[in-house]
Parts: structure tokens; C-alpha cells; sequence
């Protein structure tokens, strides 16, 4: 940017390019001023705030944030899927079954197994709507259903018997108490998806969910692009259900159903278009940070934490709203 | 759209119907096969009486697809309004009715305003509704479980599990009219039409000169009380109101508007499309019922023919 000032004498392409930055990051620069505002104002509620309860919530916002991973990866291909949930039990309650009474050693060559057969559940989901060229909505609603049942299947009622060893790749603070294992691990996202999105397959990505058409036109093969978006959906839905096992220390079949909904809303915050081709992965990871602190907040002020559910569709509404008018005026 | 295109549509739209009516009869014929003798006069009038919720649910799901958009909040207005109505029967039977569909309406309108007005996509407006329904629900569920135990009353329960003759269930005197009310509607009415407009085109809607915001806010109001009514009668059917009375219904009304030849695009397809799908969905449920498995099972089964159904319904409508 510099070099183009010095090349340029008129102010025009300079303020140009200000106001691309404006519209590419203004909106996640935004969720992470809010993020910080809620966080300020959580340690003026409760001016006792310390690593532990910084500590408890990146343990609850690390398994929305990678179901907020998840739905990104599939909403940027032009898609959506309503079964990020089940796919997070179905990978818990997997990894229940792989881990229990065993060492930490078997537990991470078990949780590898469970990515992938998890990741291939995830494009089965694609791969289906591509074959049967069903609309997403109608095709992850029936899968939810699918797995979500092969969940029952695994396990039939929630067990605790997660391996100590495994929980506390998450649970503990390796690093600092300031920096929990649970922020760490989130490094997981961008590890896979930045260089994804340098890539040919990642660009793939973003260009059919812009414009299925132009893509087509440019040689981007649809079909597999879009199985290949389901399949990193499915990736990040298992790291947030193995999340959840690291977490929580039990397997639960029925832990994900939250999570497909808290996810929609997380992209909605993070700015993710939900016409598919803008967004990335920054805002969303916020965003599950900010609707994980909701409730907590709630607490601290002694207020029933039920409000937090009104409290997030309000937010959520009330974002969206703003978007919309910020789009009409940029229009006119 | 010239004439002959006209009647080709036609006649696939009512050869999809006849398929739809064919499965129907396959499935009761299965069960019959599983369980000789199962299907007599009560297994009807059964299923009818356990379709009518859904039937109604899908109804106002059905009319808010037609236009591009798809309601999530419908299984959540349809929970609150029963609870508010169960809750409410101590000041008296018909001002708790009253306040019940009141839930529907509000919420609806709030989705319509949001939809229409302010341009939200209708996901996230619905969703997000569906959050705040449920939030305001368990909040106010826990400050009212001091002042005693939601009941049905009786005219809610005779709606919902009554019959008149030993068979007709009363739930679907009301059903009926509601689907004839909304398939001649939809047919024959400047409002109906608009909802395909829109749905098909909204720019050449509006050029067209029709205020598209007035419309759809009428449409998510219907679809909100049509819901609340749905809510009533499923809170009559199984005789109890309590905080997730029918979040399992979700998914069935979407997909018994798509197995009945709704496009989730918008723009084409009918109530009576919906009203079979929703027998369908029912029976395909005593099917499973009946063979005895575990629930998870049934769970898988169930998303597998939803997702078998809609491809070959899509394909066979993509071929024609």
C-alpha cells in the first residue's frame, strides 16, 4: 500500500483501497471491537475476573467454534448444513467408544480415526445433495436425522470414561494460565485452512459459492468442489465434537443438537454472507467467543441464563438488520 | 409461458400427485403385508388424527416456501402457543385460545416485518425467531411453574382427539377446511397468485407494481397463526403441553412440503402437494412403528427414505 501512495500522487486509488480494506475487514474488525467492549464490560461485572473463568470459556467456545469452522467452510461453497450438530455427537460418542480405558497414545491414534471417519460422513452429506441435486436444506435436515440416529446407535445414553490424559490436552495450560490449551487448539483452523484457501481447491471454494455459473465457465469442477467443502465441514464438525469430549470428559449422543443452530448464528455474527462466497474464518471463531460469553455474563449479573438464548436471537436480528441497512445505504 | 407449457405443468403437477396418493396407498399396503389386519377403519382414522398437526404445521410452512422462503420458528410458535394456552386455562378457556394464537400471530408478524422490511434472509430472521420464542418460553415456563401445572382444557382435547361416527376425527373437520381454504386460496385468489409471483420473480413482482413487503408480512402472519393453531391441536391430540411439545416436528413439516412438490426455490407447487406428504410422513412413521426396532434405528430409517423420497421426486420432476 505504501508503494502504490508513492506511485500515485492523487489521493483517489489510496482511498479506494481504504475503502476496499473497510468492506473486506470492517465487519470482522467489528465483531473483535465487540468481543473486546463485552469483554471489558464482563471485568467491570466482575472485577475478580482471572485465569480461571477466562479458562472455563475457551473451554465452551471451543467446540462452537469449531462448529462455527464447520458451517463457515460449507456456507462459503454456497451451501448450508443442518447436521453440523449430530456430526459433532456422532464424532463425541465415537471417540467414547475408541478412547475409553485406554492410554493417551491410543486415544490420539483413535481421535485420528475418528476425523476421518467422521470427515467422510461429512462429504457423504455432499455427496448426496451433488447426486441427488436436492437443495442442501432439505438433504442435511434428512441427515441430521441419519446420523444423529447412528449416534443412538454408538451409544445409547450419555457415559463418562473420557481418558484424563486426553481431556487435559484441553483442559489444561501448558503455556500460561492466561493462554489455556483450549485457545491453542483453535490454531487447528487455520492450520488446514490457510492453506486451503491459498490453494487451487480452496479458491474452488469461494468461486462456486459466488457464482456457480462463472465458475462452471472457468473449468471449476462443481461436483467436487462442493463435496470437498462438505468434507471440510465434516473435518471441523469432528474436531468440535472431539472438542466436546476433551471438554466435557463424556460422550453424549444427544450433545450436538445445540451446536447446528449456535453455529448458523456464529457465521451470521462473523459476517459470513449466507449467499455463500464472502467471509472467512476469523469473524465466526469471535463470534462463537462472543455467544459463549453471553451466558457467563448473565451469570455473573445474576440473571436466569435462560434470557441467553432471547438475548442471541436478538443479537443475532438485530446484526443482520444492521447489515441490511448498511447494504441498502451503500447502494443509494 | 405459452399455453402448451402451460398444460404440460399441469398435467406433471397432477401426475406427481397421483404418484404421491400411489405411495401412500404402497405404504398402508405395507403395513398390511407386516401386520395383516392392521389397516382397518381406526388405523385410519388414526393416522388422520395424528396428521392433522403436522398437516396444519406444513400448511403455513407451504405457504411461506411458495415464496423463497422457509420458516424455522414453526415448531417453536406451534410449543409456545400451546404452553401460553395451557397455562392460561385458570383466567378461562377462551381468552387462553385467544392468547395462544396471539403467540402465533405476534411472532409471525415479527418474521414478516423482518423478512419484508428489513430484508433479512428468511433463515436466519426464522431462526433467529425461533431462539427468542424459545428463550421468552423457558423463562417464562419457569416463573409460572409456582402457580401450578398447565392442563388442556376440553374443547382443545376434543379437537384434537376426539371423533364424530366412531372414526372421523374432529381435528380433521378443521383441517379440511383449512385445506380447502388454502388450495382454492392459492389457485383462485390475487393473493395466492402474488405468493408465486414473488416466489418465481420478486424484481418483476415489484416492477409489476405489487407492494412485495405487504404480502409477505400478511404471509409469515398466516404462517405464524397457522402454526399457533397447529400447536393448539397437536396440545389436544396428545392431551399435554409442556416446553418441547413439538420441536420434533420441525424437519416433518419442511419435509412434507417437499415431498409434496414444493420447490424449496419458491414459486411453484400447492397445498395438496403438502397435505398427502403429510400422511405420507405419518404413515411412513407407523411403518417403523410397527417394525419394532430401536428408535435409533427408526431415526436412520426415517432420514434415509426423507432423503430418498426428495431425489426421486426431484429427478423424476427434472426429467419431465
Amino acid at each position: 500500500m505504501a508503494t502504490a501512495e508513492a506511485t500515485a500522487p492523487a489521493p483517489r486509488p489510496a482511498g479506494v483501497n481504504v475503502g476496499r480494506a473497510v468492506r473486506r475487514y470492517g465487519w470482522t474488525a467489528a465483531v473483535y471491537v465487540l468481543f473486546a467492549i463485552l469483554m471489558v464490560a464482563t471485568v467491570v461485572i466482575k472485577p475478580d475476573y482471572g485465569p480461571f473463568e477466562w479458562n472455563t470459556l475457551t473451554l465452551a467456545a471451543l467446540p462452537l467454534a469449531f462448529a462455527a469452522a464447520a458451517q463457515t467452510a460449507i456456507v462459503l461453497s454456497g451451501g448450508i448444513d443442518l447436521s453440523i450438530g449430530p456430526l459433532m455427537a456422532l464424532a463425541n460418542v465415537l471417540s467414547l467408544h475408541a478412547t475409553l480405558g485406554h492410554d493417551l497414545a491410543y486415544s490420539l491414534a483413535a481421535a485420528a480415526v475418528v476425523l476421518l471417519v467422521v470427515t467422510i460422513a461429512g462429504a457423504l452429506n455432499g455427496a448426496i445433495i451433488v447426486v441427488t441435486r436436492v437443495p442442501d436444506i432439505v438433504i442435511t435436515l434428512a441427515t441430521s436425522f441419519i446420523w444423529a440416529g447412528v449416534a443412538l446407535l454408538v451409544l445409547a445414553r450419555p457415559t463418562p470414561g473420557i481418558p484424563l490424559d486426553f481431556q487435559n490436552l484441553a483442559q489444561g495450560s501448558a503455556v500460561s494460565p492466561w493462554v489455556p490449551n483450549a485457545l491453542l487448539l483453535l490454531f487447528v483452523i487455520p492450520l488446514l485452512w490457510v492453506p486451503l484457501r491459498r490453494s487451487r481447491a480452496g479458491l474452488s471454494i469461494y468461486a462456486v459459492g459466488s457464482d456457480r455459473n462463472a465458475a462452471f465457465r472457468s473449468g471449476v469442477d462443481l461436483g467436487w468442489t462442493r463435496v470437498l467443502a462438505y468434507a471440510v465441514g465434516g473435518f471441523f464438525a469432528a474436531c468440535g465434537g472431539l472438542a466436546l469430549s476433551m471438554t466435557t470428559g463424556v460422550g453424549t449422543p444427544l450433545a450436538g443438537t445445540l451446536y447446528t443452530l449456535s453455529a448458523v448464528s456464529a457465521i451470521v455474527l462473523g459476517g459470513v454472507s449466507l449467499a455463500g462466497g464472502r467471509g472467512g474464518m476469523l469473524g465466526p471463531v469471535a463470534a462463537a467467543y462472543i455467544l459463549s460469553l453471553i451466558p457467563a455474563v448473565l451469570i455473573y449479573l445474576g440473571i436466569d441464563p435462560n434470557y441467553g438464548q432471547m438475548i442471541q436471537g436478538v443479537l443475532i436480528v438485530l446484526v443482520v438488520m444492521i447489515g441490511g441497512i448498511g447494504a441498502v445505504l451503500r447502494r443509494t | 409461458m405459452s399455453a402448451r407449457v402451460a398444460t404440460t405443468l399441469r398435467v406433471v403437477q397432477q401426475r406427481s400427485i397421483l404418484v404421491l396418493i400411489g405411495l401412500l396407498v404402497a405404504l398402508a399396503a405395507l403395513i398390511e403385508i407386516i401386520r395383516p389386519g392392521a389397516v382397518n377403519a381406526s388405523w385410519v382414522s388414526n393416522i388422520l388424527e395424528f396428521a392433522a398437526p403436522l398437516g396444519i404445521l406444513a400448511a403455513g410452512q407451504t405457504l411461506v416456501v411458495i415464496t423463497g422462503g422457509i420458516d424455522l420458528s414453526v415448531a417453536n410458535v406451534a410449543t409456545a402457543a400451546a404452553y401460553i394456552m395451557a397455562s392460561q386455562v385458570p383466567h378461562g378457556v377462551v381468552r387462553a385460545i385467544v392468547l395462544g394464537l396471539l403467540v402465533g400471530v405476534v411472532v409471525g408478524m415479527i418474521n414478516g416485518i423482518g423478512v419484508a422490511v428489513f430484508r433479512v434472509q428468511p433463515l436466519i430472521m426464522t431462526l433467529a425467531m425461533g431462539l427468542v420464542v424459545t428463550g421468552s418460553l423457558n423463562v417464562y415456563g419457569q416463573s409460572d411453574r409456582a402457580r401450578g401445572v398447565p392442563v388442556v382444557p376440553e374443547v382443545i382435547h376434543t379437537l384434537g382427539s376426539g371423533t364424530v361416527l366412531g372414526y372421523v376425527p374432529v381435528s380433521l373437520f378443521l383441517w379440511g377446511a383449512l385445506a380447502v381454504l388454502l388450495i382454492v386460496g392459492l389457485r383462485g385468489t390475487g393473493f395466492g397468485r402474488l405468493l408465486y409471483a414473488l416466489g418465481d420473480n420478486p424484481e418483476a413482482t415489484r416492477l409489476a407494481g405489487v407492494r412485495g413487503w405487504q404480502v409477505l408480512l400478511a404471509n409469515y402472519t398466516a404462517c405464524g397463526l397457522l402454526s399457533a393453531v397447529a400447536g393448539l391441536v397437536l396440545a389436544g391430540t396428545v392431551n399435554a403441553a409442556d416446553l418441547g411439545l413439538a420441536t420434533i416436528l420441525l424437519l416433518p413439516s419442511v419435509a412434507a412440503v417437499v415431498i409434496g412438490g414444493t420447490s424449496i426455490f419458491g414459486g411453484s407447487g400447492s397445498y395438496s402437494g403438502t397435505f398427502v406428504g403429510a400422511l405420507i410422513l405419518t404413515v411412513l412413521n407407523s411403518v417403523l412403528t410397527l417394525l419394532d426396532v430401536p428408535d435409533a434405528v427408526k431415526q436412520v430409517l426415517y432420514g434415509a427414505i426423507i432423503v430418498l423420497l426428495a431425489a426421486v421426486y426431484t429427478r423424476v420432476l427434472g426429467r419431465d
